[in-house]
């Protein structure tokens, strides 16, 4: 009998469930609010754009975006490490609330995927890395190599298709993470090691000897990188896109992690003090506090501070801005303007 | 009386307090409420898919993957061809099933005739083989690579885990016997070795024997150009084990049969040794001339044909080895930690098996003059049997489920294939099912053959 209370109970819940959605602005929103804490999807570790420092706290670029994102909402940040395997399934169902995890925008993962992507903050492309001693100068050079990738990336993929497409063997061995990737290469288990051009540089950072290892000159790939969120929370997806932006602009309107304060009391740019919440009401318009990017700019700077610190020229992984640069000065990073 | 309680049943009948009435009824409101909750589940799901735009059905599976697996083999897709090949199967082993209920009816059992055998065999494996070289279309045997399918793909990760469960079980199977008799043995030494074994293996997660073998053993060893190398023809390092590959050549076939052939022969010896015994107590020898059998004739017809099988040796070309057997370093750490492990839980269940037969059987036997191996052999082995069957099951099926742990480092199966096809189609919920019925195939397929086993193990009373 108790059984079959439980299945009558069972039953009336899942019901409750299937209909129980409260119309909202943004549920997302909703949800980070009444928990008191965005629930942020980054890597397992990646040097540089991910991974907890030695006191266990955690850093880096796509760590940074989190934290802005967090700032703009005035909530708390949990980081949710996730493996490139189990990151779609841990956004689908609801276990984080966004992607900030160097992910390829791609049409699959825009469509069938059930994403949207709210911008790109890393305009990358997917390079190879070998040893030094192997003599190997160019891609060109890889036919019969053995091929250490990361599995459910965009980079195995492109693997497939740019030895397909040069007539070229490979074998491939595959690892969940990028560290069991990157420590099987360096124990010779595969002659090359691939990923994104960051991500090549994150790993040779983080290896014995980094300088025993070079980064062939091909770039093979488009791997625009971004943040992701669930299709279908429109609102949710504009909060992030704009919070993206703000730490974008911050960097044309010379806005710093140390001026901002001020800047947002003496600035005399207009489109400033709409973005700062001076005049205007974007945030309104956005559901959140007017203060939302000057709370997001104090936490992390602008976009050339949170390049510079976490990835630029003077830490180990010494990566130059390129594409990553602002379109005002040669590179392609460019933001819608706040209007 | 009678009357009386005759009618109170049939007022009975359709009443609540009749306790047969209430259970069906029970019964019922359980089944529907059940399909209730099922189809409740699939209209929310579908509803929640769709409206975060997420795609669903089985259609992806025809879609071109893009990625490759790292151990591939030719998998068989089937053909049309196929129904009547599993239809000749089946008919054949209705077939012999019928001869031997029809024999069984009449007093007689198959074995007592050897025309009823050869008949059996007749039927159980000559009229498949006849039905396989009849028709064309069985199957055809296709190799993942990027190009193909993601429902090809899952097939592999399907093979490559009956590839590891099976040699798995094999392995564990060997080593668990060895051990579990050697803890009892007499002798000190052997017995504690075999101890110190179990002990320490049993004891120790699985997981973490994987991952020794895998980090601390196979990727120590040398790199590809200080490769250990045993006259081309072994070659070992961290990239694997490297063979010479028989590959059959045409005259292949005929010399199968001729094993075959062989076998039956062997079968026919033991029949003939065994009558001779029964009819005189003389015992004929047994193990060299079936060994004879066993290697002149399909020798000779080896010979005759030339040596069907090419020997293809492990090559330096580039970067790697390449030609040649390659047991990849992924299988063999996995192949390693399940075999040991599995291994030391079997030996366990050998020696409670051995244990669980009274010493009183093994007096009776030595009372009646057989020797050591003979007590072993004869009496002891075939009365564990009956008590090592079940708890060997699970550790079959613990071997099968395993095998899934080889997505921690790298081993292509089933699990870590379909993982990488949820990712890069985004289909989680389809993959999830195929995997779950892949592995309750395989443990309802195990639990039967095994289950079939036991029932023949297990004690005839005469
Ligand atoms: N951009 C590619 C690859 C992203 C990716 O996962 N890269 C690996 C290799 S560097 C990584 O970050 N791994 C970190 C981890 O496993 O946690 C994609 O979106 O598919």
């Amino acid at each position: 009998m108790k059984i079959r209370i439980c299945i009558i109970a069972a039953v009336f819940a899942l019901v409750a469930v299937g209909s129980g959605q409260a119309l909202a602005a943004s549920p997302t929103l909703d949800s980070i609010k009444s928990r008191g804490a965005l629930k942020c999807g980054i890597t397992t570790a990646l040097a540089g754009f991910a991974f907890a420092d030695k006191r266990g706290v955690w850093r880096g670029f796509d760590v940074d975006f989190c934290r802005a994102l967090a700032a703009a909402l005035g909530v708390k940040v949990k980081f949710i490490p996730t493996n490139a395997k189990e990151r779609f399934p841990a956004l689908q169902s609801g276990e984080v609330d966004v992607l900030f995890r160097n992910t390829t925008w791609t049409l699959s993962r825009d469509t069938r995927l059930g994403f949207d992507f709210a911008g790109v903050n890393y305009y990358d492309g997917q390079g190879f890395m070998v040893r030094k001693d192997s003599g190997i100068k160019s891609a060109k050079d890889l036919d019969g190599a053995t091929v250490c990738v990361n599995a459910g990336t965009t980079t195995e993929l492109n693997l497939g298709d740019y030895f397909r497409s040069n007539g070229m063997k490979y074998k491939a061995v595959v690892y969940e993470t990028g560290t069991e990737v990157r420590q099987a290469y360096e124990a010779g288990r595969c002659d090359v090691h691939t990923t994104d051009a960051s991500g090549l540089a994150a790993q040779r950072s983080a290896m014995k000897v980094p300088g025993d290892h070079i980064i062939l000159p091909e770039i093979i790939s488009k791997e625009p990188l971004g943040p992701a969120v669930r299709h279908g929370d429109n609102e949710w997806g504009d909060i992030v896109r704009w919070v993206l932006n703000a730490i974008i602009i911050a960097e044309e309107k010379g806005l710093t992690q140390g001026n901002v304060s001020r800047m947002a009391i003496s600035t005399k740019d207009p489109e400033v003090q709409r973005l700062l919440g001076k005049t205007g009401s974007v945030g309104d318009d956005l559901g959140l506090d007017p203060d939302w990017a000057l709370k997001a700019i104090r936490k992390i700077g602008n976009y050339g501070e949170v390049f510079e610190r976490n990835i630029g020229k003077k830490t180990p992984l010494a990566l130059a801005r390129g594409l990553n640069q602002l379109w005002s000065k040669g590179g392609i990073l460019y933001a819608p303007p706040v209007r | 009386m009678t009357e009386l309680t005759q009618e109170q049943g049939k007022v009975q009948l359709i009443s609540w307090r009749n306790p047969a009435v209430r259970s069906v009824v029970y019964q019922i409101v359980s089944v529907v409420l059940v399909g209730f909750a099922a189809y409740t589940i699939f209209q929310n799901t579908v509803a929640n898919l769709t409206k975060r735009g997420i795609a669903s059905g089985f259609s992806f599976l025809n879609i071109e993957s893009g990625f490759a697996i790292s151990e591939v083999m030719p998998v068989p897709m089937l053909e049309p061809g196929f129904v009547s090949f599993i239809s000749s199967i089946f008919l054949g082993l209705i077939a012999a099933f019928v001869l031997h209920k029809w024999v069984t009816r009449k007093g007689k059992t198959v074995g007592g005739d050897y025309r009823l055998v050869l008949l059996t065999i007749f039927f159980i494996f000559v009229v498949p083989a006849i039905t396989y070289l009849l028709t064309n279309h069985i199957f055809v045997t296709e190799t993942y690579s990027e190009a193909s399918s993601y429902g090809l793909g899952l097939v592999t990760g399907v093979f490559n885990t009956i590839k590891m469960s099976i040699l798995g079980c094999i392995l564990a199977t060997i080593i668990g016997f060895f051990v579990g008799i050697a803890r009892l043995s007499s002798n000190w030494l052997v017995a504690k070795l075999a101890e110190t074994y179990v002990e320490i293996i049993r004891n120790i997660p699985v997981l973490l024997q994987i991952f020794f073998w895998y980090f601390a053993v196979i990727r120590t060893l040398p790199m590809v150009r200080e490769s250990i190398n045993f006259f081309d023809v072994f070659i070992i390092n961290n990239r694997g084990i490297y063979l010479p590959d028989p590959t059959p050549l045409p005259g292949f076939h005929p010399f199968l049969i001729a094993l075959f052939v062989a076998c039956v022969g062997v079968y026919f010896r033991l029949r003939h040794v065994k009558a001779v015994q029964d009819l005189t107590g003389r015992q004929l020898p047994v193990l060299f001339p079936s060994i004879a059998i066993l290697i002149v004739f399909p020798g000779l017809v080896w010979m005759g044909l030339g040596a069907p099988v090419e020997l293809s040796y492990p090559k330096l070309t580039g970067f790697n080895f390449t030609g040649g057997l390659n047991p990849s370093p992924e299988y063999a750490a996995m192949l390693m930690g399940l075999s040991i492990y599995h291994g030391s839980q079997i030996a366990e269940i050998v020696r409670s098996g051995i244990q669980a037969v009274s010493t009183g059987q093994k007096e009776a036997a030595r009372a009646l003059g057989l020797r050591g191996g003979f007590v072993m052999r004869l009496v002891v082995i075939p009365q564990a049997m009956r008590v090592i069957i079940p708890p060997l099951t699970s550790q079959y099926l613990g071997v099968t489920k395993n095998s899934s742990l080889g997505v921690a480092i790298g081993f292509p199966e089933l699990v870590s294939v379909g993982g990488t096809i949820l990712n890069q189609s985004g289909q989680a919920i389809e993959i999830i099912g195929i995997t779950m019925a892949v592995y309750l195939a395989a443990s309802l397929m195990i639990s039967v053959f095994m289950n079939w086993y036991n029932e023949k193990m297990k004690l005839v009373e005469r």
